[in-house]
C-alpha cells in the first residue's frame, strides 16, 4: 500500500470541520511557515520537492513560483484553478469536498511564499455545493485567524475568495480563467505576455492546479527532500488518480508515483480489474485530451519495459507509442466498446467547448465531430480516414490556447491505434451502425 | 531598437514593435496576412492564424527555436530574433489549412456579395489556397438579423475576426452593447449591435471588417466595387476629419469610405454623415484619384497615368503626390 499523503484523512468524521481538521495535524504548514521561514525559503522547498503542476501539463511547480515577476509596489496574485471540467478528470472535486481545509491551508502556505495578499479560488460553475463546502471552510478559517489582517502574528495579510464560474470547459485554461475571473467573456489570452508577468488585472499572477495546492501543506511540514524520495526520477510524490470506465472499483486513488500501470488496473488494491470478467481494449490514461493507447501499449511500453504511472513513463515513445499522464483521469474501456463511438464522443465534447476565438479549432473541432458522426453512423468513406488526421494536424499547435491540441490528439491517437475499426466502419457501414454495434476481430458484438 | 532577421532580410525596430509590424517596415510580398490585425485597434490580432510563423531562433540571448509557430501580429519582436515566413514550406502549409477552415464554413457567395473585389478572405484565399474543399456537410447558417437601415449583417460570411467588435468598444466609446455571443462555430456577433447604430461612428464597422459581413446597406447590390472608381475627396466636417475616399460610377457617387493605407488598414475614422448622408459630388472637394494598394481587382489598369504623366502630376494637390510617390501603383500580380 503507498502512501497517502493528501487523501489520509479523508474519510474521518468531522475532517470538513476546523476543529476536525486540526485533531489531524491541519494548519501545522501555516504555522511552520508563517513562524519560522521565509518566502523564498517555502518556495525552495517546494523546488526541492520536484512538484509538478497536477492539472495536466506537468510543469514544475516551483519553477512556475521562481518565474513570477516581482515589482516593487505591485500587488500579486495566486490564483487555484478548480475548475476541473475535463471528461474522466474528477479528483479535484472530492479533495474540496471532503478536505476543503486541506485546499485552504495550501493557499495561505502558497500564498505567503508567492507574496501574494489577494488570492482566489476559481471553481467550476457547476460545482455549487462544494463552493458553499469552501465558504463555510473560509469563514471558519477567519474566525480562527488564519486568514485575514496579521495571521498568527506574523504580519501577514491575506484575503481567500471563491469564485463559480460560468461552467465552460475552456475556462480552465488559465488565461481565459483570468479573463473570466476579471468578469470579462472567457477567451484565452494570446501569450506572450504569461500570466507570470501579467496575469489577473494584468499583474504577476500564479495560476495552480487545487492537487499541486493541496500539495503544499505536506511538501513544508516534511520538507521537499522528504516529499522527493517518493516516486521515481522527475514524478515526486503522489498523485490523485480517478479511475473510471469498465472497472471493478472504479473511484479516487492516491498512488505513489511510479505504480505499474498494470497492478493499478488488475490489483484489488487498487480498481481490481475489469468488470464481468472481459478484456481490456484500451486506456485513455490522463483526462480525455490525452492519445488513447490499446491494452498492449498502456501495460508495456514499445521498448517492453512495464509501463509505470509517471510522467516520464507514461509519454515513453511519444506519441507513436505514448500518451500522457495528464490530470490523471484514467479511463479504461472494455473490449465492449466502439473506438469509433467513443472519439466522436469526445470530439463532440471538444467540439461543443471550443470558445470560437481562432479560426483553427472554431472551425477544425466542428468539422471532425461532424466526419466522425458520419463514420460512426455508417456513411463515412475511406478518404474520411486520412480526413480526420489532416485535419487534426492543421488544428494541432496552431491555436491560442491548448484546446486545439486537446481536441486534436485523441483523433489523432484512435486513427493511429484503432485504424481497422474505422475502416470496418466503412467496409461494414450497415453493421457499424447499429447502435451499440462494435467491431470485435471482424465479428460484430451487439 | 532591436535587430530581426525576417526571410533573410535584416530590419532593426523599436524594442515591444510585433514581428508583423516590423515585416511590414519590409514591405512587399513577405509580409505575412493579418485577417484580425487592426493596427488602430488596440487587443485586435491573434485571432485568426493567418500571420503564423516560425521563429528560428527567439533572440540574441536565447537563440533557441519557439516550438511552436506564432501568430506575428501579437508576438513582439526580441534583438536578434530570426523569422522564417515564406521560406519556410511548414508556414505556408500551416497557412494552407487556416484558408481552408476560414473557408469550410464560409458561403461562398461571392457572386453577390458587394465585399467582392476588397475582400481580405478572397484576397488570403487567393494567394495562399487551393481551389478545392474537402468539406462535404453543411455550412453553417445564423438566423437573420436586421441592424438598421445603413449596415447589413450578414452573419454566414463573419471570420470572427473580432475587428467590429473592438470598433465598438473603442471608437463609438460608451455605446458598447456589442460582443460576440456563444462559443466555438455557434459564436455570433450580438445582436445589440443595432444599438451602436445610433452612434455617429458606427459605420466604421464596415470599413474595418475584412470580409462582407458588415456591408454598407446604402451601396447593397449597386455595382461591382472594380466598376466604380476611387477619388480621394475632403470636406469640413464638424465631426471627424473630412477624409474620405468617394467611389464613383459614371456622375454618381456609389459610396464613401474612408482613406486605407496599403494593408486595409483605416487611417482616419469617418463619421456616419459623410459616409453616408454626402453623396454628391457638390458636398465634397475632390482631390484626385485615390489609389487602392492591394493585390486587389480595383487596383488593376486604374491610375497609371498621373504618375506617369509629370504634367498631370502638376494639377495634383499635394497630398495626393505625396500619397502617388509612397505608394506607387501596382499591377495585378506584380
Amino acid at each position: 500500500m503507498g502512501r497517502k499523503l493528501l487523501t489520509e484523512h479523508i474519510n474521518v468524521e468531522g475532517i470538513d470541520t476546523l476543529e476536525g481538521y486540526r485533531k489531524h495535524g491541519g494548519y501545522r504548514s501555516v504555522e511552520k511557515a508563517l513562524k519560522t521561514m521565509t518566502p523564498d525559503e517555502v518556495v525552495e522547498e517546494v523546488k526541492k520537492s520536484g512538484l509538478r503542476g497536477r492539472g495536466g501539463a506537468g510543469f514544475p511547480t516551483g519553477m512556475k513560483w521562481s518565474f513570477l515577476a516581482k515589482p516593487e509596489g505591485v500587488p500579486r496574485y495566486l490564483v487555484c484553478n478548480a475548475d476541473e471540467s475535463e471528461p474522466g478528470t474528477f479528483k479535484d472535486r472530492q479533495l474540496m469536498s471532503k478536505l476543503p481545509h486541506l485546499l485552504i491551508e495550501g493557499m495561505i502556505t502558497s500564498s505567503y511564499a508567492l507574496g501574494a495578499n489577494t488570492s482566489y479560488i476559481y471553481i467550476r460553475g457547476e460545482l455549487l455545493y462544494v463552493l458553499r463546502i469552501l465558504e463555510k471552510a473560509i469563514a471558519e478559517a477567519y474566525a480562527a485567524g488564519f486568514l485575514g489582517k496579521n495571521i498568527l502574528g506574523s504580519g501577514y495579510d491575506l484575503d481567500l475568495h471563491v469564485h463559480p464560474g460560468g461552467g465552460a470547459y475552456i475556462c480552465g485554461e488559465e488565461t481565459a480563467l483570468l479573463e473570466s475571473l476579471e468578469g470579462k467573456r472567457g477567451n484565452p489570452r494570446n501569450k506572450p505576455p504569461f500570466p507570470a508577468v501579467q496575469g489577473l488585472y494584468a499583474r504577476p499572477t500564479v495560476v495552480n492546479n487545487v492537487e499541486s495546492i493541496a500539495a503544499v501543506p505536506v511538501i513544508v511540514n516534511e520538507g521537499g527532500d522528504e516529499y522527493a524520495k517518493i516516486g521515481i526520477g522527475r514524478s515526486t510524490g503522489t498523485k490523485l488518480i480517478s479511475a473510471c470506465g469498465h472497472l471493478n472499483k472504479p473511484g479516487i486513488y492516491e498512488i505513489e508515483l511510479g505504480l505499474p500501470v498494470e497492478e493499478f488496473i488488475y490489483s484489488d488494491e487498487y480498481c481490481g480489474g475489469i468488470w464481468k470478467g472481459r478484456d481490456l481494449k484500451a486506456v485513455v490514461a490522463g483526462g480525455s485530451s490525452v492519445p488513447i493507447l490499446p491494452k498492449e501499449l498502456i501495460l508495456k511500453t514499445a521498448a517492453g519495459e512495464n509501463r509505470l504511472m509517471t510522467y516520464e513513463s507514461l509519454s515513453d515513445g511519444g506519441f507513436v507509442t505514448g500518451t500522457m499522464l495528464g490530470s490523471g483521469g484514467f479511463i479504461a474501456m472494455d473490449e465492449t466498446t466502439c473506438i469509433v463511438r467513443n472519439t466522436w464522443n469526445f470530439s463532440r465534447f471538444y467540439h461543443h467547448e471550443s470558445c470560437g476565438q481562432c479560426s483553427p479549432c472554431r472551425e477544425g473541432t466542428g468539422w471532425m465531430e461532424k466526419v466522425l458522426h458520419r463514420l460512426e453512423h455508417g456513411h463515412g468513406h475511406m478518404e474520411d480516414i486520412d480526413l480526420l488526421v489532416s485535419v487534426a494536424k492543421q488544428i494541432e499547435g496552431n491555436t491560442i490556447c491548448p484546446l486545439g491540441e486537446a481536441a486534436a490528439w485523441p483523433v489523432a491517437a484512435a486513427v493511429r491505434h484503432f485504424r481497422h475499426e474505422f475502416e470496418w466502419h466503412v467496409t461494414h457501414a450497415k453493421e457499424a451502425a447499429q447502435p451499440g454495434a462494435v467491431y470485435r476481430a471482424g465479428a460484430v458484438l451487439v | 531598437m532591436a535587430k530581426i532577421t525576417f526571410d533573410g532580410i535584416e530590419v532593426e525596430v523599436p524594442d515591444g514593435t510585433t514581428i508583423l509590424n516590423a515585416a511590414r517596415q519590409i514591405g512587399g510580398s513577405i509580409v505575412p496576412p493579418a485577417m484580425c490585425y487592426y493596427t488602430p485597434l488596440k487587443g485586435s490580432g491573434g485571432k485568426c492564424r493567418a500571420c503564423l510563423v516560425r521563429v528560428a531562433a527567439g533572440s540574441a540571448k536565447d537563440p533557441r527555436p519557439m516550438p511552436k509557430l506564432v501568430a506575428s501580429c501579437v508576438t513582439p519582436v526580441q534583438d536578434g530574433m530570426v523569422v522564417e515566413n515564406t521560406t519556410n514550406e511548414q508556414v505556408l502549409n500551416v497557412r494552407k489549412g487556416i484558408v481552408e477552415m476560414l473557408l469550410i464554413n464560409h458561403p461562398l457567395d461571392c457572386p453577390v456579395c458587394d465585399q467582392a473585389g476588397e475582400c481580405d478572405l478572397q484576397n488570403f484565399a487567393f494567394e495562399h489556397g487551393v481551389s478545392t474543399t474537402r468539406y462535404q456537410e453543411e455550412r453553417r447558417t445564423f438566423e437573420k438579423i436586421d441592424i438598421g437601415p445603413l449596415i447589413q449583417l450578414h452573419m454566414t460570411r463573419c471570420i470572427l475576426c473580432y475587428r467590429c467588435v473592438y470598433t465598438a468598444d473603442q471608437i463609438a466609446k460608451g455605446d458598447r452593447v456589442h460582443g460576440v455571443l456563444g462559443r466555438g462555430d455557434a459564436a455570433e456577433i450580438g445582436t445589440y449591435i443595432e444599438n451602436i447604430i445610433d452612434n455617429d461612428f458606427s459605420g466604421n464597422v464596415i470599413d474595418v471588417c475584412p470580409v462582407g459581413a458588415l456591408t454598407d446597406k446604402t451601396f447593397r447590390f449597386k455595382s461591382r466595387v472594380w466598376f466604380t472608381k476611387p477619388v480621394n475627396a475632403h470636406r469640413d466636417c464638424p465631426k471627424c476629419s473630412g477624409n474620405v475616399v468617394l467611389w464613383y460610377k459614371g456622375k454618381d457617387v456609389l459610396r464613401t469610405t474612408a482613406r486605407k493605407d496599403q494593408y486595409g488598414e483605416v487611417k482616419e475614422w469617418i463619421c456616419n454623415e459623410c459616409r453616408f448622408e454626402k453623396k454628391e459630388t457638390s458636398d465634397w472637394q475632390i482631390e484626385g484619384p485615390a489609389h487602392i494598394d492591394r493585390s486587389s481587382v480595383i487596383s488593376a489598369n486604374h491610375y497609371e497615368l498621373p504618375v506617369l504623366n509629370q504634367s498631370v502630376v502638376a494639377d495634383l494637390p499635394e497630398s495626393t503626390v505625396r500619397d502617388l510617390q509612397q505608394n506607387p501603383p501596382l499591377k495585378l500580380g506584380n
